[in-house]
């Protein structure tokens, strides 16, 4: 029997790509260690590199093709011992793995990403954009992208920089294409030093300038967080006034997938401790935009959390420059009647999933997306908890002292008399984000322990 | 002390054939080992992120033959290639990539968190230039408790700029500690070659405002790392204090297995491959020494496989942790 040779995955959420090239032949004789093909994604490049040695009896993909699932067989390998007899009645079903290996995405253990919610007809329009407005398809990281590119164009004072934000276009790719249009002057790419160059930031804000300061992801601004707080949030107060800090530290916060505990930490509840910052952590695509070209032009230090699993979502973002939403206003994205849920960032897509299925269940649920955690709506959560008089409350940090507390406690101080159930929190389990498939599944939040803690203030449980 | 770096190791680059078949063998288990891990990360059977030290082996293989019982390793992210080096059992390492529950960590720590005490490895740390301090602060206990113990600290180039690698580097110096820093200078942070971001591209310099030795080693060649670990070694066992070592290697796979591969071109990785593969550099050495013919090399090419793939079967039939160890190890009971 040949080996059949997979096309392998560049990352866990990968699940098809494009075979770029083929850099073997049938009848070479290949060694263990090398580069057989290259393939792509939008992200990233990678060679195939053989595991076995043997010779190339057959590709089964041509070179660009597009669209190749992981784990589809793209060639096969004769080892030692077969020839081209091993070949005959070898038949080939491109559409499943030629191994046990589980399909990604399919294991019963891969922490599977939620369906997108469905309920676009029932989301409500957001008050902020103006009727007849002309949307574009945009992918969450353009969007991203383009607020900070229309916001350079705008205000000279406004640059970027970072690890690999410039020539790499950003290990994330958010800054694709800035390089190109602005110059090395303006996008710039740092050593790995973040205590460094947020405070060099910090510091050029003094001055005068708009920094957009990226953290490849937030874990690693627990390097800069002296500065961020001691340098960027306090100084205006301890200057009383005259120094001003208009920077925008930004990056994805929150875990991803499989990377483990140092790499996967919500840090929304740190940061808005914190007087002197403002927080924000978008869920939807225009929002991103929007509150992004706000936290630019804001005359205050904002930190602006992300989530590298909202990357790639696609939304529809106003056309044209001039969208900037307000900072500090939550966003009622779903209207319901039995419980408010209330969450930010990719917590929002637990709560819309999380309202489809009690939807079919004639439980109605409203989602509130909180959007800016630092100052907080608490206004349009307690109106909508009198209408309701239940809260859940969807983070993916830890629950102790979290963002679920403070809002619970608001509540309580605002709406004591409107609640028919103690509020409840859906968290990360109180532990450091585990690797192993099954134990981070546990650990995360998810739309079905949305469900479950819904259930819960509702006394169906 | 040497600030042209090729002082020191007035290496007798040479070593006896049962040394040299020593380090091929082990150069080529990373190699294998990481190999196959490529593989099932392909195949989805190891997630997030996943480094690979191929092009590496070299730096831990020639560190690891000067090491002596008791004195301890820590490294960053990239560190399958240190715990194979350590003695680590590859079924337990390949356990831990795929997340199951025989794996170093049980499965909670991954690709990047692993950690033997038995074998005095410390870690697998994700934060670029975390494990500097860390390992000087081995070095600090091997020295308050009067052993002669030395703690070989492992990190990038990239890592090299961070701030906390010079703190610790002058307390390192000020205090005389039994740490040996090596920078594995591969010549990439990501996508970031050296001299896009280091204002002093001798990274062999870095300890140099303290006065701290440092020298430039052929990290691609076994013997030379080896020669260049024993007298930093001796220096930090004799009380001399730290050294540092930057050894000029070279990355063959991308940063990690998501990789723009935009940022070098072929012919570059090529070139290295081809002229100066540690692994081959080894063999040819053994060739011309007459210590092994090809069949006898080949056996040990077999031996390696059979090993490689012992690991990855049982990293497959380990089970999942219980979920019940969601909650364990957070506090000591
Ligand atoms: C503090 C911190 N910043 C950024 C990162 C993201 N990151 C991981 S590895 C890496 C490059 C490190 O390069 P180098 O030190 O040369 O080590 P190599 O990967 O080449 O072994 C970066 C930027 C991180 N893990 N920690
Ligand atoms: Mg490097």
């Amino acid at each position: 029997m040949p080996t059949p040779i997979l096309m392998p995955a560049l990352s866990p959420t990968m699940e098809e790509g494009t075979l770029a090239k083929w850099l073997v032949k049938p009848g070479d004789q290949i060694e263990a260690g090398q580069t057989l093909a290259e393939i792509e994604t939008d992200k990233a490049t990678m060679e195939v590199e053989a595991v076995d040695e043997g010779t190339i009896a057959k590709l089964l993909i041509p070179e660009g093709t597009e669209q190749v699932q992981v784990n589809a067989p793209i060639a096969l390998l004769l080892v030692e011992g077969e020839d081209e007899s091993a070949l005959e009645g070898y038949e080939i079903d491109s559409a499943t793995p030629a191994d046990s290996a589980p399909a990604k995405g399919e294991s019963t253990t891969q922490t599977v990403a939620p369906a997108a919610p469905t309920a676009s007809s029932q989301m409500m329009d957001d008050p902020e954009i103006p009727p007849g407005m002309n949307m574009v398809e945009t992918h969450l990281r353009d969007a991203l992208r383009d607020a900070m590119a229309e916001e350079m164009r705008r205000d000279e004072a406004v640059f970027v920089m970072g690890e690999e934000v410039a020539q790499y276009q950003g290990a994330y790719k958010v800054t694709r294409g800035l390089l190109e249009e602005f110059g090395d002057r303006r996008v710039i790419d740092t050593p790995i030093t973040e205590y460094g160059f947020a405070g060099i930031g910090t510091g050029a804000a003094f001055a005068g300038l708009r920094p957009v300061v990226e953290f490849m992801t937030w874990n690693f601004a627990m390097q800069a967080i002296d500065h961020i707080i001691n340098s960027a949030a306090k100084t205006r107060y301890m200057s009383g006034g005259q120094m001003a800090c208009p920077i925008v530290f930004r990056g994805p916060n929150g875990a991803a997938s499989r990377v483990g505990a140092q790499h996967s930490q919500d840090y929304a509840s740190w940061y808005a401790h914190v007087p002197g910052l403002t927080v924000i952590a978008p869920y939807s695509v225009a929002d991103a935009k929007g509150l992004l070209k706000a936290a630019i032009r804001s005359p205050n230090p904002v930190v602006f959390l992300e989530h590298e699993l909202l990357y790639g979502d696609v939304g529809e973002v106003p056309e044209g420059q001039d969208f900037v939403l307000p900072i500090g206003k939550a966003k009622t994205v779903r209207s319901g009647e039995d419980v408010t849920i209330a969450s930010y960032s990719r917590g929002v897509q637990f709560a819309l999933s999380a309202a489809d299925i009690l939807a079919e269940q004639d439980i109605s649920a409203e989602v509130v997306d909180l959007r800016t955690l630092r100052p907080l709506d608490v206004e349009t959560v307690v109106q909508s908890v009198k209408k309701t008089n239940r809260l859940v409350t969807v983070e993916e940090g830890w629950q102790h002292m979290g963002v679920g507390a403070e809002l619970g406690w608001q509540v309580t101080q605002h709406g004591f008399d409107y609640l028919d159930a103690p509020p409840l929190r859906v968290t990360q389990e109180d532990v450091p984000l585990p690797y192993a498939a099954n134990l981070e599944a546990m650990s995360l939040p998810n739309a079905d322990k949305v469900v479950a803690a819904v259930k819960r203030v509702l006394y169906l449980d | 002390m040497a600030d042209d770096g090729s002082a020191g190791a007035k290496s007798n680059l040479t070593a006896s054939g049962e040394e040299l078949l020593n380090y091929y063998q082990d150069m080529l288990l990373i190699r294998r080992f990481e190999e196959r891990a490529g593989q099932l990360y392909g195949m989805g059977h190891i997630g997030g992120f996943c480094h690979l030290y191929i092009g590496q082996e070299a730096v831990v293989v020639g560190m690891e033959a000067i090491k002596r019982e008791g004195d301890q390793v820590i490294t960053g992210y990239r560190d399958h290639g240190h715990m194979l080096a350590c003695g680590m059992d590859p079924k337990g390492v390949m356990a831990e990539l795929t997340g199951r529950r025989d794996g170093y960590s049980k499965g909670k720590g991954g690709s990047m968190h692993m950690f033997s005490a038995e074998e005095k490895f410390y870690g697998g740390h994700g934060i670029v230039g975390a494990q500097v301090p860390l390992g000087a602060g081995l070095a600090l206990a091997n020295k308050y408790r009067g052993d002669s113990h030395v703690s070989f600290t492992y990190f990038g180039d990239g890592a090299s700029n961070q701030g906390q690698i010079f703190e610790a580097m002058n307390m390192a110096k000020l205090w005389k500690l039994p740490v040996v820093f090596v920078i594995e200078n591969n010549q990439y942070a990501m996508g970031t070659a050296v001299q896009r971001a280091h204002a002093e591209t001798h990274l062999y310099r870095r300890g140099a405002s303290f006065g701290i030795p440092g020298f430039e080693v052929d990290g691609m060649d076994v013997v030379a790392v080896r020669e260049a670990g024993r007298e930093a070694a001796e220096r930090a066992r004799s009380g001399e204090g730290p050294t540092v070592l930057e050894m000029k290697t070279y990355r063959y796979r991308g940063h990690s297995m998501s990789d723009p591969a935009k940022y070098r071109t072929r012919d570059e990785v090529d070139q290295v491959k081809e002229q100066s593969d540690p692994i081959e550099k080894c063999k040819q050495r053994i060739l011309e020494g007459g210590h092994a013919d090809e069949a006898q090399l080949k056996a040990i090419d077999k031996k390696v496989k059979a090993v490689v793939k012992e690991a990855a079967d049982f990293s497959l039939a380990s089970p999942e942790p219980d979920p019940s160890e969601l909650y364990t190890d957070v506090l000591a009971d």
